[in-house]
């Protein structure tokens, strides 16, 4: 049977490292850059920015833009998604002495919980496992944090540079010494069109990568330096709405099983949560793994199966949906992690280097906390007067790192999540056991397949999918352009993939994007069909990179604009 | 009184001003009023439209179709005459010479309407806001009241009558005729921009093949229209990125618009729904458009365009 | 030569739009953008620039938030930034805006002042007129093609009928439509260097405009109720026996749009 995998994409890690182009005095030279503002780059710029505050000599010394932050979206938030239910601590320890929670755009704390098993009529409500109690934690619209984030970078003197992508990792003589970012203005053929603008070398002396879920420069630095963890990364597609509802909603909920079939053999894994946001609005979503092996699995449409649910339908009816977006989120958990976290003039952050707690759902406090560490070990570096690009200068960033609950936290659920291979009963009753036993039973590391190499199946599962009716079940289409997307038409295709693939290959793609980015295209003849791409409706989720393409960022300003997810 | 301002064209009064003129003689008392060469000979037909009488001025400083000269013009009349409100069809010279006049008599602009009336004896007007997606009633404090009626959205009403016509006086400003008109060319008609045009006809995937878009060009040409295509034809190179429609191309709003094997996506939607009519065929019963289209006809358009252009060609011929 | 671009911020177009149920205003609380037909009159007043020399002065009427948009100006080149930003300016209609934007641009005596034509949300619409108006100077309006010399600016003007080429004097007010120019993309030099370009704010009585003169007590026009949809009205759908296109033609011609 096809496999994604087979089929990869004309595109190789490599190909986003190169030097430096552009003659010396037009390179853009900043102190630190950081790539990505999301909640890990903006909490390390947060962080440097307070350090420099406080110690003028060695901002002195970074010339005129100390500290700079790139974002391929049109302002901060526009490419954030997340639930969130997030853990504050880093929060309060990156604000230390400055700001406290309540000083920050949250949804105020968790006030209740509920998780269920679902079944097509009846749901039944179980005690909430331990990974996913959430007492003390605090709901907030990841853009919304982003958003603020970005104005308190911006107060501390950080230069945040939105609609600039960074397209490739500058690496010279061993070491890092910046990114290019891209050109913009180009036509569909790659020709410069009347408005082409080229991109620039910015060079600094430490680049911290903090890119997220699809981490272009990130996997290039990982190959570059052979930073390989033990495991590929897996990744798990996230779709969500936000919806205005008249009633309000006085818990987080969680559910599990149906709409997702629970064999191993389908392959999925995951669940929804519905968050209250304030009184009046309710973020829902679902998360499934990308190695959902049928060929017509969409996590946009079982997104709108769940809706059908009669507890869904309680807290939905009469409402109206407000926003929608879809991103991926790194699964591979403690196995898939980077060897190390930094290189020469290098430091990896947040989700890019694969910090996401599967079992507990939660990415964003770690984030926030590699990002305050990574600042604090750049920090140290530049004041001892440092080359920070030397080798081992960075090296405390690691042992900080490693000497923090993220890792304790990765580390005790480090197999919980592949333990689902096994379906969802058996390895609920893995998780639970791991869970009890903080890691140790059952220890034995168990494999992780890269989601491409799932073998894909056939079984009808699009006829449970609900029509759409343009009021409470929505088409893909429809929902892009909820998400904002206005990324301009006529330019070259960001999305690296086979063009000629097996059938099955081109639908899994068809149905997997939740944006309808890819069709099947024509017959080829012997099982072989083109495949039809539509990039300007791509939301930069990164799906295609889990299963068998690669997601590189289009012209800096295209893609969704969030501002509520 | 209400003035309503007439701009002709060829020997003849322009319809969107007749259509306003219409509109204002059921609210009140109307009088039109025409400037510019020639404007003398056309003014009385403003009578067959409800105008009790119409006020006319030939100067040279109007010769040319600038607008500030007109805002001169205009402000003499409503001194003159007293008139509470003065109306306008919008055209690039209107819109201009109705916010000139605007600032010129400090008084309230209410601009894109779609209609007036007459409520407990105040003019109101309503206006389409947020992409046609709400109608706004606006009202003005005070007089003169200024309004500038959307292209096309006012018909006339023909009836007997010629209106006398009276002439006015107005001294023009030292900077309002500092503007000079170089050069004047009418374009020859190609055909109109989809911006411009009254009527569009549409093709979406439904059409199959590229060629198919040669049915709609005779079909456009027959309506007196131009030929819009959808993001995806665009894409798939079947029409040029200039006739777009649709929430990354063009947004139009012609009184006309024939979609023809186009689905009705949400994208291609936001781009035409301000259409005053929007005919829909669609071989797809389910088709999205078929849910905000006036008139939606299931069936196969490579056999209901060609026939339909042929009877368009017969009704104009005669 | 100084070239003044009058820049709006508007609430961006993809994001849900609305209208807020208690001021009648647009709500503009969404992201902002700059008026997209302003990047056109940004545009070419750079390359009026780039060919005469001289100075680019944003000026702008809006709330302080403002200010990030015309960030993106400044990125693009423009050398300036003056913001009318006061609390009682909101809710001004079209005679209220003129009557700020005006004595803003006389602070400034540009040469030439520039405008975008259209606004997507409705409310810059014609203000160019009414601000030319108030400033004693001639406007041309809808200019597809400019040119300026030392003196006097010539624009080619779209109408219906095809298009004029007019001429006027400096100082002289011109409105260009979004066919005139591509908006250049900001250099990453720019982006960063737009921070440090002067920005100024300044707040009505700076202007000497009192306060029954703008907001919504300077406005001559109001915003009674909001309403559902203009409804399309009854939608008829048939299916083709093959008399479709004798129906359709009915159709079109009882509503009169032949």
């Amino acid at each position: 049977m096809a496999r994604p995998s087979d089929f990869p994409p004309p595109f190789g890690p490599t190909d986003a490292i190169g030097v430096p182009t552009d003659p010396a005095e037009e390179r853009i030279e900043v102190g630190v850059l950081i790539v990505g503002g999301g909640p890990g780059g903006l909490a390390c710029a947060i962080r440097l920015g307070q350090l420099l505050e406080e110690h003028p000599e060695v901002r002195e010394r970074l010339g005129e833009v100390p500290v700079a932050v790139l974002e391929k979206g049109k302002q901060p938030g526009s490419h954030l998604l997340s639930g969130a239910v997030v853990n504050p601590r880093p929060l309060r320890e990156l604000f230390r002495g400055r700001l406290t929670i309540p000083d920050l755009p949250t949804y105020g704390d968790v006030p209740g919980e509920a998780v269920y098993v679902l079944t097509r009529r009846s749901a039944f409500r179980i005690p909430p496992p331990p990974t996913m109690r959430n007492h003390g934690n605090v709901i907030v619209s990841l853009s919304e944090l982003g958003r603020f984030l970005a104005e308190q970078a911006e107060a501390l003197g950080v230069a945040v540079l939105p609609e600039t992508a960074a397209t490739k990792l500058l690496v010279q003589h061993g070491r890092v010494v910046g990114v290019r970012t891209g050109d913009r203005g180009r036509g569909t053929q790659g020709e410069p069109l009347p408005t082409f603008e080229p991109g620039s070398d910015v060079v600094a002396g430490v680049t911290v990568l903090a890119e997220g879920t699809q981490g272009l420069l990130t996997s290039a630095a990982i190959e570059r330096f052979g930073l390989h963890g033990e495991n590929p990364q897996i990744w798990a597609l996230g779709v969500k709405e936000v919806w205005r509802v008249p009633r309000p909603l006085r818990k987080v909920v969680h559910t599990m099983a149906w709409p997702l079939r629970t064999l191993a053999g389908y392959g999925e894994f995951g669940g929804s949560f519905i968050y209250p946001m304030g009184e009046d609005h309710v973020s829902i979503g679902f998360v499934a793994g990308l190695e959902a092996r049928d060929v017509e699995f969409s996590v946009h449409d079982v997104l709108q199966e769940l809706k059908t649910h009669r507890l869904v339908w309680k807290i939905l009816a009469g409402g109206e949906r407000v926003a929608w977006g879809a991103k991926t989120i790194t699964e591979g958990g403690y196995h898939s992690l980077p060897s190390r976290f930094n290189a020469p003039g290098l430091l990896l952050v947040g989700e890019g280097a694969g910090l996401v707690n599967v079992p507990r759902l939660k990415g964003v406090h770690y984030a926030i906390e590699s990002g305050r560490l990574a600042a604090e070990a750049a920090f140290r570096a530049l004041q001892r007067g440092e080359v920070p690009s030397r080798v081992g200068a960075l090296d405390p960033y690691d042992e900080s790192l490693r000497a923090s609950r993220v890792w304790k936290e990765l580390y005790e659920v480090r197999n919980m999540r592949q333990a689902f291979d096994r379906g969802f009963w058996v390895g609920g009753a893995l998780a639970s056991m791991m869970t009890v036993t903080k890691g140790r039973v059952p220890g034995r590391q168990f494999p992780t397949h890269a989601n491409a190499e799932a073998p894909l199946l056939k079984t009808g599962r699009a006829s449970r999918y609900p029509k759409p009716d343009g009021k409470y079940v929505f088409d893909k289409l429809s929902s892009v352009f909820a998400s904002g997307n206005r990324t301009r038409d006529d330019q070259p295709n960001h999305l690296q993939v086979a063009t000629r693939v097996r059938r099955p290959v081109a639908e899994a793609w068809q149905w997997m994007c939740p944006a309808h980015v890819y069709e099947v295209g024509a017959d080829l003849g012997d099982g072989m069909v083109s495949v039809s791409v539509t990039p300007s409706n791509c939301v930069q989720c990164g799906a295609i990179t889990a299963k068998g393409g690669r997601f590189t960022p289009p012209e800096g300003g295209s893609g969704p604009e969030y501002t509520l997810t | 009184m209400i003035l309503v301002y007439l701009e002709h064209h060829a020997g003849e009064l322009e319809k969107g001003g007749l259509g306003v003129l219409s509109k204002a003689a059921s609210l009140g008392e109307a009088a039109g009023v025409v400037l510019g060469p020639g404007a003398r000979e056309v003014a009385a037909r403003a009578g067959a439209f409800g105008a009790s009488k119409a006020y006319a001025l030939e100067d040279e400083a109007l010769a040319a179709p600038l607008p500030q000269p007109r805002v001169d013009a205009l402000a003499a009349l409503v001194a003159e005459t007293g008139a509470d409100t003065v109306l306008f069809a919008a055209s690039v010279l209107a819109a201009d010479v109705a916010a000139g006049l605007a600032a010129r008599l400090e008084a309230g602009l209410n601009w894109d309407l779609t209609d007036l009336e007459l409520r407990d004896g105040e003019l109101l007007g309503k206006r389409p806001a947020l992409g046609d997606t709400v109608l706004v009633d606006v009202g003005w404090k005070g007089t003169p009241r200024i309004g500038l009626v959307r292209s096309g959205a006012l018909d006339p009403v023909e009836a007997d009558g010629t209106a006398d016509v009276e002439d006015f006086a107005a001294s023009f400003s030292d900077f309002s005729t500092l503007a000079t008109l170089v050069e004047q060319t009418q374009e020859e008609s190609s055909g109109p921009s989809i911006e411009e045009a009254d009527v569009i006809v549409a093709g979406g995937r439904g059409l199959g093949t590229p060629e198919a878009f040669s049915l709609l060009e005779e079909l456009a040409s027959a309506l007196g229209g131009a030929v819009a295509a959808t993001r995806a034809v665009v894409d798939s190179g079947w029409y040029p990125y200039a006739t777009q429609v649709g929430q990354t191309g063009t947004t139009v709003s012609p009184r006309l618009y024939v979609a023809c094997g186009i689905s009705g996506a949400i994208q291609h939607k936001v781009g035409m729904q301000g259409s005053g009519t929007i005919v829909a065929i669609n071989k797809d019963p389910n088709a999205p458009i078929f849910d905000f289209c006036d008139l939606g006809v299931v069936g196969d358009l490579h056999q209901i365009v060609p026939k339909l252009t042929e009877l368009v060609r017969a009704h104009r011929g005669s | 030569m100084k070239i003044a671009v009058c820049v709006k911020q508007v609430p961006d177009a993809t994001v849900h739009k609305k209208i807020d149920p208690q001021t009648k205003r647009l709500d503009r609380s969404g992201e902002a953008a700059l008026n997209a037909t302003d990047l056109n009159a940004v545009e070419e007043a750079l390359r009026v620039k780039e060919a005469q020399g001289g100075e680019v002065v944003l000026v702008s009427l809006g709330p302080e938030r403002a200010v990030d948009s015309l960030r993106k100006a400044l990125a693009m080149g423009a050398d300036r930034a003056v913001l009318v930003a006061d609390e009682g300016a909101a809710g001004s209609d079209l005679l209220a805006t003129s009557r700020a934007l005006a004595s803003a641009l006389e602070r400034e005596s540009a040469d030439l002042v520039l405008f975008g034509q259209a606004s997507s949300d409705g409310d810059g619409a014609v203000l160019w007129a009414a601000v030319a108006e108030r400033l004693r100077l001639p406007v041309i309006s809808q200019v597809a093609t400019l040119t300026v010399d030392a003196g006097s600016v010539t624009g080619k003007r779209q109408t219906e009928h095809g298009y004029d080429l007019i001429s006027a004097p400096l100082p002289a007010v011109v409105a260009v439509s979004d066919a005139i120019n591509e908006p250049r993309y900001p250099s990453l030099k720019g982006i960063m260097g737009a921070k440090t370009k002067p920005q100024e704010t300044l707040a009505l009585g700076d202007l000497g405009i009192a306060a029954d003169d703008s907001g919504e007590a300077g406005s001559r026009t109001t915003v009674l109720e909001l309403g559902p949809p203009p409804s399309r009205g009854d939608s008829i759908k048939i299916e083709d026996d093959g008399s479709a296109a004798q129906k359709i033609l009915d159709y079109v011609l009882e509503r009169r749009l032949l």
